[in-house]
């Protein structure tokens, strides 16, 4: 889910570029000195868990898992993103420098929306809600980041239009497979190692 | 995982003051980017591909990461000569593909090859430790900074610990599939590299406490800019603001 270098329009690429500025300035401003190592291991880890190839069908994926990144950094996941975006920039030429804001938002911006929507509601006694909303929180980041990326490109010019469209289709299925991915991920976590949640008393 | 796969070079491009090669690369990337003139895209193909060559790179292994950066860009020729609009040239079936759009295609490819080839002779040319250094020096918050240096330092660490967890799934005959068990096993996997990755962040976080860590990297190495450096600075810069000039006054 990168938008390339030289495809957006120059006010599609500014305003992402604030946005981005915004959210990481909070995000580091959230973020105190003690925490940078815990930050840029789990940005590691994450890192790491995009490069999976998750089998789907005929093909394979690769997963985003900003929903889950949002629920265990929170604001942190701007800065976090921004760096894995930019580490993957350099290493394998995915994205680049222009699209640095832009591609940021479209993955930090759900992230955030999941922290919020989800993150403080993890210890509900109850397991069947805790699986519904880790399972919205993975599958609507996609969701989310999918309908950005096409507004990004609908916002470029009318002519995207089409291609937008199939863009947000194709990422039906990763929207599945990622609510699947996050809600078992969040049920081994919460059995395991609930602090990495924020999450002071283990629920269940 | 191999990191600074490019950086590994002695040519002009690699030897050449960090600093200017960020502040180059940003000119560059962002003029292209916003470029639609054909004389001044033509310009920045040929200033990447001389960097490039500068650069003495393996243009096999530069061939390769572009075919990857271009899927992307592959989706959207799909559409665009059939979306833009504009004077017919030709169609299949139902859809028209017209001049202009392909054009508006052709010129997105280009630029987006174009600051490729130009991030890759100037940044990847250099260690990205280095580059956190130069980016230190270009008034980079520091707290970003220092994220970017744990992450790299624990991106290899993780990824071991990733093969590891994978070669222990393997063993136990594990064979991913379109289906719930791969899907749990999977989310387990990446459950468990969170975790490790969370007690070895303890682990940092006290020992650099004992070592009196507060949130200051010292920075040994400090970079001067040689003769050289300046030079190629003026030209690079005569370039990129020609470039700018065709782009937005010469072509007005």
């Amino acid at each position: 889910m990168h938008i390339s270098e030289g495809v957006l329009s120059p006010p599609v690429l500014v305003a992402g570029a604030a946005l981005t500025a915004a959210g990481v300035a909070m995000g580091l401003k959230k973020m105190d000195n003690e925490s940078i190592p815990r930050v840029a291991v789990l940005t590691a880890a994450f890192f790491v868990a995009s490069l999976i190839r998750v089998p789907l069908g005929p093909s394979a994926v690769h997963l985003v898992l900003n929903g889950l990144l949002g629920i265990v950094l929170g604001w942190a996941a701007f800065p976090a993103i921004l760096v894995g975006l930019a580490l993957q920039a350099l290493l394998f030429q995915f994205g680049g420098l222009t699209t640095l804001g832009v591609n940021t938002f479209i993955m930090a911006g759900p992230a955030i929306l999941c922290y919020y929507l989800f993150g403080r509601s993890l210890t509900s006694k109850h397991p069947g809600l805790v699986t519904a909303m880790a399972f919205s929180s993975g599958f609507l980041a996609i969701l989310l980041s999918s309908l950005l990326l096409a507004l990004c490109l609908i916002f470029t010019g009318e002519s995207f239009l089409q291609a937008a469209k199939v863009l947000v289709l194709a990422h039906l299925p990763v929207m599945f497979l990622e609510g699947l991915i996050v809600a078992f991920c969040l049920a081994f976590l919460m059995k395991v190692k609930p602090e990495l949640l924020g999450v002071t008393h283990a629920a269940g | 995982m191999h990191i600074d796969n490019f950086a590994s070079g002695d040519s002009l491009l690699h030897r050449l003051d960090p600093r200017l090669k960020i502040v180059i690369a940003v000119l560059f990337s962002v003029i292209v980017a916003v470029a639609d003139k054909s004389l001044c895209l033509a310009t920045a193909v040929c200033f990447s591909l001389a960097l490039l060559l500068i650069a003495r790179l393996s243009l096999r292994e530069v061939f390769l990461r572009l075919l990857v950066v271009n899927a992307f860009i592959l989706f959207l020729w799909l559409f665009l000569p059939f979306t833009y609009g504009g004077e017919k040239l030709f169609s299949i079936g139902p859809l028209d593909a017209t001049r202009d759009g392909i054009i508006y295609a052709l010129q997105i490819t280009v630029k987006s090859n174009t600051i490729v080839v130009a991030l890759i002779a100037l940044l990847a040319t250099t260690p990205i430790i280095t580059l956190g250094h130069a980016l230190s020096h270009l008034y980079v918050p520091s707290k970003l900074i220092h994220l970017l240096f744990f992450t790299v330092r624990y991106l290899q660490v993780l990824h071991l610990e990733y093969d590891r967890l994978r070669a222990a799934m393997k063993i136990r005959a594990f064979r991913p599939g379109t289906n719930l068990h791969t899907y749990r096993s999977l989310s387990y996997l990446i459950g468990m590299l969170l975790i490790k990755s969370f007690d070895r962040a303890d682990r940092i976080r006290k020992a650099m406490l004992c070592r009196g860590f507060h949130g200051e990297f010292y920075l040994l190495s400090h970079f001067k800019l040689q003769k050289i450096d300046v030079v190629m600075l003026l030209i690079m810069m005569l370039v990129v603001g020609g470039m700018a000039s065709l782009q937005w006054i010469i072509l007005k």
